[in-house]
């Protein structure tokens, strides 16, 4: 009908009226409404989720409508979880739901992109040049490769066709494997969890090539140190569901409303059950409202906390044996019983190693590993034993002992039972006066307090003194264990370390609150059996002695029983790391269906190495190593050169690892007639091959292409920002360190700073990020609605899709069909080039591999003349693989022979895998080389899911199995009732699927309990994977004893020293205070992601900010909102300030990742626009962490190595007099 | 000309008004707004736009009563056709200003922000320019009125446009004589009625359409259909 004549309808348009003519029903038009309806219309709705590393892992429905994407909703169609349990549903959070914002945006990168100077001098080239030619001319030339790397950052991009820059890129590779070797080509992409399928893409297009995937986990500063120490395990955590039948739940800086939102819920439901809770946190965070408890200690002094916790557990529940499920526990589980040797030091005695079978008499009957088997006492025949489950009998157990691997309480030598005896009080053959290493600035360093201990006899002769770890453990935490002597306390309220009363100076909490947690959360543990649970996260881990904080964490856990019980445990929740169906993943993304090994590298090594920023290292190792230390061992060495000789002894990866091109090594011995391995082994001792790490500055070691995917390295975790551009770009940059005054390394060489190490700089993204920005090469990826890919969580116990809603937009490609297109390029122009090669690889000591046996006691160095170089024992192992560049393109697309030629696995377990790869075979269709197909992302997708035990029932079953032969133990059970599972990609389109149990991880997935780490290890008995095989409060490796992290220590964080050199140095009149720069995770944003969303920028303050105290602001001038600039020797950055009581005094807190892109003005510091939140950060090594070839101290990709904390930095604060925008353009020639 | 321009012209500028409204309001329903820039900027449109709508609309009702009221009431009622010349020329002369300064106010506002800027199209230009201009003319009429303050013309006026709205013929020869700014003026204000449909002004439909407001029920409750 007529609009207008419905308006004229007066007389009808009554119907009826109603409460004496107030109301009244009108006839009007409702066809309006159709506009509001159609809006939430659409065509389809396809399922999809964020890959944004944010752990919610939530399943979304995306709407489509005429080929548009609209809008998205949480998905509510997760199978059931048990009656008794809250549904996991709905998942989602404001951030997800801004996303299709982003699709149709002006921030979607659309088209190829090339810096507009490097197109320029590649098009000129190609004119008369070949495409290798061509990028050979450009980047040996000092002034054209200077030329667009110093323009880094500041625009200047052109659009190019996917056929030139395919070519660009194609080139670069291949003249880079040919002039300096393919170990010089590096990929970063995180998490592979958030996208498999995109992050496998990449990563087997290098592992194919010979290139190096870098470590990320570690770098983030997810990774917690502490887990692979005392567990021998990545991390492993319980699902959020767990936290429901928890009891006792402390959330101890993890903030989780804002970082874990859809799970969030459990949190505050489980309080309905009467659970209490208690928040730790040192500012309010909004998981502090949610705790029945607050307490706050000053950052960076949780482990001060967990300590005194420790004291009180320790004092009131275990010294006397007050709780017998707590001295079971530990008996079975943990490495209480186990015997350290204590070595003379000074007046007394310091804890040494462990006693190995293999220091007693007869190597106490063990013909293999002795090594390798500690030590412990059976109380009943008061006799020395190996009990079952020690690391020496998981790899080539002899005959007869072979299956003992477990935690049977079992001599492992005639299987009778013992019972492991914890303390030698009562028994000992004298008391010690053992020393403990004391860091909070007390007045002795090293503290003798009285341990009974026994004499041993050893093989050679000699006696030695031995204690158990549990009497070392209750002197340590200076509980008075009825031996005398000082240093330890009677009462709470004495100032001894690690009393109550003493953590209050360090701590500020007080000394009553501590104990009545403690002694609550370990009363609770004690009636329950385990049913404590600490929930921890990034705000204890990114300080530079997290593994202090987290081992006094665990320690508290591991003393009441708690971990691997449900409802109970060490509850980690940082990144999206879960990969869940990693075995099935691994050889897709490694490409180790084609060849072994593959390339890998620590992120946090690399980054500090080729970031040059080692040359502005200030803390030294004076100032971290403990008190019985060797000190003239460490004094002349720099932090790098503990990082070198990690490498050079095989403990840590290399990127790039030789000094010579690894394709020339092999030529050469094959020329020479003689093995690669061997010949490289030679060389290296002779002196005339160097590996890379010893001299990172020069040209032949840089890295010279790197891929970025799925990550934002520049703008969100590049630690030292400003290092980053002014080394690895060679662009604008805004350090303000000086070197000269730098800690100078003594094994490492110094060459003058290069600049502008990296040639090619490619960035795959859907968003034009701070890394597009800083790229060489942009690529025009599809977003999250428009692509097909897995994604899982350490959340859930689900597996679900990416999902393409509508085909990926303009000139996007999905990450697979982008290295997919690379691969067939690189393939055209590098096969003829380069043929087919023999590549030297070098691998570091593996974890959960033999080679984890590496170096049982003190750590020589080849290089130093200490010991023999061995490949695989005291250098990293050598293999030659031989890389057919002719193929590349043909291995990318197709499953390689080698899974079923040989075999599968994961985590130190093999199975045969041949049927999997058949079935594949009629899946996936089979290519013109015989080989399984896998064209396109759903075709890698069903390669992970038709190998991965947890979502394929045969191969659980299989893997059960394999791990039954070494444990003795059949574990196959777990499996069964799911064997005939089959999960497929059409499968996890339609709902959400539960993952099948695999031993890959430490839970189990039942009907009955929720996943919790560490289950299987108590329930099942299967052993951690740790020297001792149980969970360890005792690090005995010669470095950790060196630095005193032989037992837990409370660390004050360190001093980095770049505050002092710019305090009131160009002053602009405004007031300077100095603030310790914490950053956790935003609100607003996931990481980088959404910190530039229209959406979520209305929501909050619109651009980067910083939060202050209410005194803090008052001392500095400042109100709210008032713009202020934060910076240190590292850098500057600018911001707005909230003014906050939520923030302590002291305390700067900046949300991390905040892009550089979104209104950031000039920076009166450095004149140049302001920077992020890691333009005044810089990363510090800990050597600690680069320990390797030790049991579960070995290395492992993302498992163990160097972490980039970053939380220990002080920042100058100071409100801006001038806020300059920089609006003009950038002068031609000016210095970049 | 002059029988075209003002005997023929003011029925296709009406028919136009009309049946442009019409049609517009039955096609476009969702372009049928003021598009008002308020949530772009507040700065100076308060003032500015107060200023101009209470002037605008005074002149408009002026205008209305003024000219369509038979001079036979004007006579009954006892106004000397001077004095209603007075009337109208300050009664004009102010709401015509206040008009005139929020129109000022208006236009410096759009130009002056580099996003209002962006935001206007090339009929916000149109719209504003033709009211500023007709405003201008009219105001400059007062200044002719004052050499004959008898009320003369007036009346002659008055007649044309009660000659219009009856459909009587010979409107045209009425305002043969006049002068020109008055003829400008006529024009311009005819015209602004063509383009009345086409542009944000139909806003002004809604405008009086609120009235209805002041007589619905409290409460309204539409039916399921």
């Amino acid at each position: 009908m007529s609009h207008f004549l419905d308006r004229l309808k007066f007389l009808s348009r009554t119907r009826e009226t109603f409460a004496d003519g107030h109301g009244a029903v009108v006839n009007e038009d409702r066809k309006w409404e159709d506009g509001y309806r159609n809006r939430w219309a659409h065509d389809k709705v396809v399922r999809s989720t964020h890959g944004v590393n944010c752990t919610g892992s939530c399943s979304w429905r995306v709407f489509v409508k005429n080929g548009l994407i609209t809008w998205e909703l949480q998905q509510t169609d997760y199978p059931r979880t048990r009656p008794d349990l809250p549904n996991h549903e709905p998942r989602g959070c404001p951030r997800g739901a801004s996303y299709s914002w982003y699709v149709y945006s002006a921030q979607r990168v659309k088209y190829p992109l090339i810096r507009g100077r490097l197109a320029a001098l590649w098009r000129d080239a190609r004119k008369t040049l070949g495409p290798i030619e061509a990028w050979q001319s450009i980047v040996e030339d000092p002034i054209k490769a200077a030329s667009y790397k110093q323009v880094r950052g500041q625009g200047g991009f052109v659009r190019a066709q996917w056929d030139e820059v395919t070519e660009i890129i194609a080139a670069a590779n291949a003249y880079t494997i040919k002039q300096y070797g393919p170990d010089r080509v590096i990929g970063f992409s995180p998490i592979p969890a958030m996208s498999m399928v995109s992050y496998a893409a990449g990563a087997r297009y290098l592992g194919l090539i010979g290139g190096v995937p870098l470590s990320f986990y570690d770098w983030y500063c997810d990774l917690p140190p502490a887990s692979p120490q005392v567990w021998g395990e990545q991390t492993d955590v319980p699902e959020s569901a767990d936290w429901y039948n928890s009891t006792y739940l402390m959330v101890w800086g993890s903030n989780i409303p804002m970082t874990r939102t859809p799970d969030a819920h459990f949190y505050t439901e489980v309080r309905y059950k009467g659970t209490k809770t208690v928040a730790v946190s040192s500012d309010f965070g909004e998981m502090a409202k949610f705790g029945d408890l607050w307490m706050a200690p000053r950052q960076g002094t949780d482990a001060a906390l967990a300590m005194a916790m420790g004291h009180v557990v320790l004092n009131e529940f275990h010294k006397n044996g007050q709780s017998a499920y707590f001295r079971d526990y530990g008996k079975q589980y943990t490495d209480f019983p186990m015997l350290v040797m204590l070595r003379q030091h000074g007046a007394g005695v310091v804890p040494d190693h462990f006693l190995r079978a293999s220091m007693l008499p007869n190597d106490l009957g063990e013909t293999v590993n002795p090594d390798w088997k500690t030590v412990m006492v059976d109380a009943d025949s008061g006799a020395l034993v190996v009990p079952n489950g020690t690391i020496g009998s998981r790899w080539n157990e002899a005959e007869g002992r072979k299956g003992k691997w477990n935690l049977e309480m079992k001599n492992l030598a005639d299987g009778c039972d013992i019972d492991p005896q914890l303390s030698l009080k009562g028994t000992h053959d004298q008391i010690a006066s053992v020393g403990f290493s004391c860091f909070g600035g007390e007045a002795e360093d090293l503290l003798f307090r009285n341990v009974p201990a026994r004499r041993v006899a050893l093989k050679d002769g000699s006696i030695a003194l031995v204690a158990t770890v549990y009497d070392l453990m209750l002197a340590n935490y200076g509980v008075d264990n009825g031996m005398g002597g000082e240093h330890v306390a009677s009462a709470y309220d004495q100032d001894i370390p690690y009393t109550p009363a003493w953590q209050v100076k360090h701590t500020g909490v007080p000394a009553r609150d501590v104990e009545i947690i403690a002694r609550e959360f370990a009363q609770n543990a004690h009636d329950t059996q385990g049913k404590s649970m600490v929930v921890v996260g990034a705000a204890l881990n990114h300080w530079f002695h997290n593994d202090m904080t987290y081992r006094g964490i665990i320690n508290l856990l591991m003393m009441c029983g708690c971990v691997g019980k449900s409802g109970g445990g060490w509850a980690h929740y940082v990144g999206q790391e879960k990969l869940r169906p990693q075995p099935g993943w691994t050889p897709l993304a490694f490409a180790l269906d084609w060849q072994r090994p593959a390339r890998q590298m620590n992120g946090t090594s690399f980054f500090y190495a080729h970031t040059s920023q080692w040359r502005h290292e200030r803390l030294g190792v004076s100032e971290i190593l403990g008190p019985t230390a060797d000190a003239a061992r460490y004094q002349d060495m720099a932090l790098i050169d503990f990082n070198a000789k990690a490498e050079r002894m095989g403990w840590l990866p290399s990127a790039p690892q030789l000094e010579t091109n690894p394709l020339d090594v092999a030529r050469q011995a094959e020329a020479a007639g003689v093995n690669p391995v061997g010949f490289a082994a030679q060389a290296l001792k002779a002196g005339t091959l160097n590996m890379s790490c010893d001299d990172p500055d020069n040209p032949k070691n840089f890295p010279r292409n790197l891929f970025v995917w799925r990550s934002n390295l520049l703008g969100s975790s590049g630690k030292g920002h400003e290092y980053f551009l002014k080394y690895l770009l060679g662009t604008q940059n805004a350090v303000f360190s000086d070197e000269t005054d730098a800690i100078k390394p003594t094994e490492v060489k110094i060459r003058p700073a290069a600049e502008g190490k990296l040639d090619l700089l490619t960035v795959l993204d859907f968003r034009m990020s701070t890394t597009c920005l800083y790229g060489d090469i942009v690529l025009p990826t599809a977003t999250w609605y428009e692509k097909d890919d897995l994604n899982t969580s350490d959340m859930h116990p689900f597996i679900h899709p990416l999902s393409e809603a509508v085909q990926p937009l303009w000139q996007s490609k999905s990450d697979w069909e982008i290295y997919k297109a690379i691969a067939a390029r690189f393939t055209e122009i590098a096969g003829p080039y380069l043929g087919t090669q023999k590549d030297l690889v070098l691998t570091p000591l593996m974890h959960d591999s033999p080679g984890e046996l590496g170096q049982p006691f003190a750590p020589k160095d080849w290089k130093l003349g200490e010991c023999d170089l061995i490949p695989g024992k005291t250098a990293p192992n050598m293999t030659v693989v031989e890389r057919d560049y002719t193929r590349i393109y043909e291995k990318f697309t197709t499953v390689g022979p080698l899974l079923k030629k040989v075999n599968n696995g994961g985590k130190g377990i093999f199975w045969q895998t041949g049927s999997e790869i058949d079935e594949l075979a009629l899946l996936n269709g089979v290519a013109a080389n015989g080989q399984p197909r896998l064209n396109t992302a759903i075709d890698a997708a069903e390669m992970i899911l038709t190998l991965a035990p947890e979502t394929n029932g045969h191969v659980s079953v299989k893997a059960w199995a394999a791990l039954s032969q070494v444990t003795g133990r059949d574990h196959t059970h777990l499996a069964r009732g799911r064997e005939h599972d089959k999960i497929r990609f059409r499968d996890v389109q339609a709902q959400p699927r539960k993952i099948i149990s695999s031993p890959t991880w430490s839970g189990i997935e039942s009907e009955e309990v929720s996943y919790n780490a560490g289950y299987t290890n108590v329930h099942e008995m299967i052993p951690w994977r740790t020297l001792t095989g149980r969970q360890q409060f005792y690090q005995d490796h010669r470095w950790m004893l060196d630095f005193g992290e032989g037992l837990c220590a409370y660390k004050p964080p360190v001093d980095l020293k770049t505050v002092a050199p710019m305090l009131n140095k160009s002053p602009n009149g405004e007031k300077e205070i100095v603030l310790n720069f914490i950053t956790p995770h935003q609100k607003w944003g996931i990481h980088s992601t959404y910190s530039d969303n229209l959406r979520m920028l209305t929501l909050s303050r619109g651009g980067p900010h910083v939060w202050v105290s209410e005194a803090d602001a008052i001392k500095a001038g400042l109100v709210d909102n008032d713009w202020v600039e934060a910076f240190n020797s590292n850098g500057t950055l600018t911001a707005r300030v909230v003014v906050s009581q939520r923030v302590p005094d002291g305390m700067i807190l900046m949300y991390h990742a905040q892009e550089k892109i979104v209104n950031v003005p000039g920076a009166e510091m450095s004149g140049k626009r302001g920077g992020i939140h890691n333009s005044v950060t810089r990363t510090v090594l800990k050597p600690t962490h680069m320990i390797g070839g030790y049991a579960q101290q070995a290395y492992g990709f993302n498992y163990y190595g160097t972490v980039g904390a970053n939380r220990d930095e002080f920042v100058i604060l100071r409100k801006m007099k001038n806020v300059d925008w920089l609006q003009t353009a950038r002068v031609e020639g000016e210095k970049a | 000309m002059n029988d075209f321009l003002f005997g023929i012209y003011p029925y296709i500028a009406l028919a136009i008004f009309l049946f442009g409204s019409l049609v517009r309001f039955e096609r476009e329903q969702y372009s049928w707004k003021s598009e008002s820039t308020q949530l772009i900027r507040r700065g100076q449109l308060r003032l500015g736009s107060y200023l101009f709508h209470i002037g605008i609309l005074m002149v408009f009702v002026g205008h209305l009563g003024g000219l369509l009221t038979p001079l036979a009431l004007w006579d009954a009622l006892g106004v000397s056709h001077g004095v209603k010349q007075m009337i109208a020329m300050v009664a004009g002369g102010v709401f015509g200003s206040m008009a005139l300064v929020g129109l000022a106010l208006m236009i410096y506002r759009r130009v002056s922000d580099a996003r209002l800027r962006a935001m206007t199209t090339w009929r916000d230009k149109l719209t504003l320019g033709w009211i500023g201009v007709t405003l201008l003319l009219g105001l400059s009429t007062i200044l002719v009125s004052r050499d004959h303050l008898d009320g003369h013309m007036m009346t002659l006026f008055m007649a044309w446009a009660q000659h219009i709205v009856t459909c009587r013929p010979d409107a045209a020869a009425l305002v043969a004589d006049a002068p020109m700014v008055f003829k400008l003026h006529m024009l311009m204000g005819m015209t602004l009625f063509v383009i009345f449909p086409f542009t944000r002004l139909v806003h002004v439909w809604s405008g009086f359409g609120t009235a209805s407001y002041l007589l619905r029920a409290w409460q309204v409750v539409r039916p399921r259909q």
